[in-house]
């Protein structure tokens, strides 16, 4: 692609070309131009080219191994009224709210605690990676054991403790379905929140802990106003990550219960699987796809236009 | 990704003489043999990909290498087999259908060949041959794959599905066999809830087993999701039957079923919690193969799914067919290799080392080995008689694959079953989905 373009723009001026090459040198805008092409070719590449694609694909009738028709937004109008779309939005929003919120509030509070001086320091940080390190489809797994219906442990040593006499219906009750899909979810994203946000708290100067207690500062004043503050840009960087891996959620969902019991827990990238490559309709797939893309944006907006704050960035009375 | 190239390079290198002692002489004798007068000469140096799905059996996969072995060496075919999971074959074969490259053959599920119907090489010669030898084709293994009068592909075999029970807890609430109509199943499955060993049937997102009990169900009481036109009738009084039929049924059953998937009924039939249930042979050959459960093999027994008010059989099985594209270098070969896997030399033995995981399509095996070695897979020989295509009355093809794919008589009757929409709204919802697949 960049040969071409050079090509075409060398080929009938031939002293231009010379020109560009000159300006090589001297002009510092036009040597990073070329610095950046790679890198813009990559992205175009791999990025850009697969997102237009599938937003192609979602106004065509595409099916599996054969071109589709151009069909307008006839795959979004059918979705419009598609009562197991609508069910997929909502449960994907419910999954991502509570979900993020708990990893959040679990994940600093772990953050806080691995900071403090404790025996064993770096064994205990290792290990709060550990379910961020096994492959999700084995924690999935092993969580569909947990929340069997007929096998698990919950249940088991609920009933042995005398506190139920029935296993509880945890993934074949919508609402336990969605409880126990959460908590798996929860599960896995902590140390990823928490880890973050700890290299976060140990650029926190020391020094401003030790002027502030000189002041008498209490330790919530301490973490209300000296921690929180200069931890916001962390925070928003890793809230976003931690959005976006929660709202596009796949492996977890459909190794535990493929959208079941009766779409419960559908979210819309498993849907999206199950019509686009299970069923073989690509392109309404990709209109279940392309649909997500708003939602995301608008989680990357709050983030970018938080960072941009200076109020973010160095704390609430510098704005 | 199973790979067999270490026996293909092994057999490319030490040739005969490796084929021979790898499959044993008779086998590699009859191929020899057969290679001379076979209908179908495969081309000079040919060279045949085949893709299948991953296997159940360890015995069964053993046994189709055997016979590729056997194939490679007595007609110089350089064969080279790979498996995918059941899930992949599907999108994989669209591919290699739609880029012209890839595999040679493919052993897929269904009605995969008539996705793409242009792409692949009729097999009415094969076909022909093979139904006048053995006593002719099932009709639901025929449909599956014939587009007009032309075989898209060889329906190889149907993974039969039946019910499997526990006989002592069937004999103590006072039946001698599991009843033939839809309301003495009933009142079967009242009776063990009874007792505490209850049935279980999967109500959950179960490709195989779910589809398989509610489409029983459905086409029991004579609805379907399309008639012989592909016009929606999902929206009938008979499927309303269907629906509080199910519902009733699933009263009884053992806790947990919205959940099941495929493998949930073979975990607690095992364990010993689930006392009837609707499956393959799996569960009898797992408890066979257990040295701890051998009390437990010897009580499981399988019977017939019941006839419903329309008065014949109306089960769902899956038919396996064997397709090969058009853009093979080699379609003599291709054919032979399916002739040569259906002769009775092969198939007999490859049927008893599948220990009924696999049911002819060809009706003259109902009577091969595998049926009567075990009198408990004598059930499993009738599979592929007694099913309807996956498309039941309507036209096999996509359409009625993606209906199952997207589970739509599943979630109809899960709906209903689980509270969540009353029968009107179940069937109103299924209706316009199955609209959507079969618009035109």
């Amino acid at each position: 692609m960049a040969d071409l373009a050079i090509q075409s723009k060398t080929t009938p001026v031939p002293s231009r070309g010379v020109e560009a090459w000159s300006q090589l040198k001297v002009n510092r805008n036009w040597l990073g131009f070329w610095f950046m092409l790679p890198a813009m070719a990559f992205l175009i590449l791999f990025l850009a080219y697969p997102l237009g694609l599938g937003i192609w694909l979602s106004f065509t009738d595409t099916r599996i191994g054969r071109i589709g028709q151009f069909i307008g937004i006839e795959n979004y109008d059918w979705l419009r009224d598609d009562s197991i779309f609508w069910l997929s939005v909502f449960n994907t929003l419910l999954y991502t709210s509570i979900a993020s919120a708990i990893k959040f509030a679990i994940g600093l509070y772990l953050a806080l605690l691995l900071n403090e001086n404790i025996p064993f320091k770096a064994i205990v940080r290792a290990m709060v990676l550990i379910p961020f390190i096994v492959p999700t489809v084995l924690s999935a797994l092993a969580f569909w054991w947990i929340f069997d219906a007929q096998f698990s442990i919950i249940s088991w040593s609920l009933k042995h403790l005398g506190l139920i006499t029935q296993n509880i219906n945890f993934l074949g009750d919508p609402n336990w379905a969605r409880f126990s899909v959460i908590f798996a979810n929860i599960w896995r994203g902590i140390p990823f929140v928490a880890i973050t946000l700890l290299a976060g708290l140990q650029t926190v100067q020391p020094s401003l802990y030790e002027a502030a207690t000189i002041d008498g500062a209490t330790r919530w004043q301490l973490f209300r106003h000296i921690t929180y503050p200069l931890l916001t840009p962390i925070i928003a960087v890793v809230m976003t990550f931690s959005v976006l891996f929660t709202f596009t959620d796949f492996q977890l969902i459909w190794a535990m219960t493929r959208g079941g019991p009766v779409n419960a827990t559908h979210l819309m990238a498993t849907l999206s699987y199950q019509r686009a490559i299970i069923g073989g309709s690509l392109g309404e797939g990709a209109a279940i796809s392309s649909a997500m893309i708003p939602f995301l944006l608008a989680a990357i907006m709050v983030s970018w236009f938080g960072l941009q704050r200076r109020k973010w960035q160095h704390g609430e009375a510098n704005d | 990704m199973n790979e067999f190239n270490l026996n293909r390079r092994r057999l490319l290198q030490g040739g005969a003489a490796t084929a021979a002692l790898l499959t044993g002489e008779p086998l590699f004798n009859f191929a020899k043999a057969w290679a001379q007068t076979a209908p179908f000469k495969p081309e000079q140096g040919a060279k045949l990909t085949v893709m299948r799905w991953k296997r159940f059996v360890e015995s069964e996969d053993k046994a189709f290498n055997e016979i590729v072995a056997a194939f490679q060496a007595a007609t110089s075919t350089e064969m080279n087999v790979f498996s995918e999971s059941f899930e992949d074959i599907q999108p994989k074969a669209s591919v290699a259908a739609n880029t012209g490259a890839g595999m040679d053959l493919v052993w897929g599920l269904h009605t995969l060949p008539q996705l793409f119907p242009d792409k692949v090489i009729y097999m009415n010669d094969v076909a022909d041959y093979l139904g006048k030898k053995y006593g002719g084709w099932t009709d639901a293994a025929a449909k599956t794959v014939k587009l007009g009068d032309n075989w898209l592909g060889i329906p190889i075999d149907t993974g039969g599905n039946y019910i499997n029970y526990r006989k002592s807890a069937v004999d103590k609430v006072g039946f001698k066999e599991i009843p033939k109509d839809f309301p003495g199943f009933l009142e079967l499955c009242k009776a063990l809830q009874k007792n505490n060993t209850p049935a279980g049937f999967a109500l959950g997102h179960a490709t195989g087993d779910a589809n398989t009990w509610l489409h029983w169900a459905l086409w029991g009481h004579g609805a379907y999701t399309v008639d012989q036109d592909d016009k929606v009738i999902i929206n009938s009084p008979e499927t309303e039957k269907a629906l509080d039929y199910v519902k009733a049924l699933s009263a009884t059953f053992i806790p947990g079923v919205t959940s099941w998937n495929d493998s949930s009924n073979n975990k607690a039939f095992l364990a010993g919690e689930l006392y009837l249930t609707g499956n393959g042979i799996s569960i009898y050959v797992a408890a066979k193969d257990d040295p701890t459960k051998q009390d437990l093999a010897a009580d499981i027994y399988h019977a017939l799914w019941p006839v419903g008010p329309v008065g014949k059989p109306s089960e769902l099985q899956t038919v396996n067919p064997m397709l090969a594209f058009k853009f093979t270098k080699y379609p003599n070969a291709a054919k032979a290799f399916i002739t040569f896997l259906l002769e009775k030399e092969q198939f007999d033995k490859w049927l008893l080392a599948s220990r009924g995981y696999l049911t002819q399509t060809l009706n003259a095996y109902e009577n091969s080995p595998v049926w009567t070695a075990d009198p408990k897979n004598a059930v499993f020989a009738l599979a592929s008689k007694r099913t309807l295509p996956a498309s039941g009355i309507g036209h096999p093809g996509e359409k009625a694959a993606q209906a199952i794919a997207d589970f739509i008589v599943v979630d109809m009757f899960a709906n209903y079953c689980s509270g969540q929409a009353d029968a009107k709204t179940a069937m109103a919802n299924a209706e316009r989905q199955l609209k959507r697949i079969y618009r035109t």
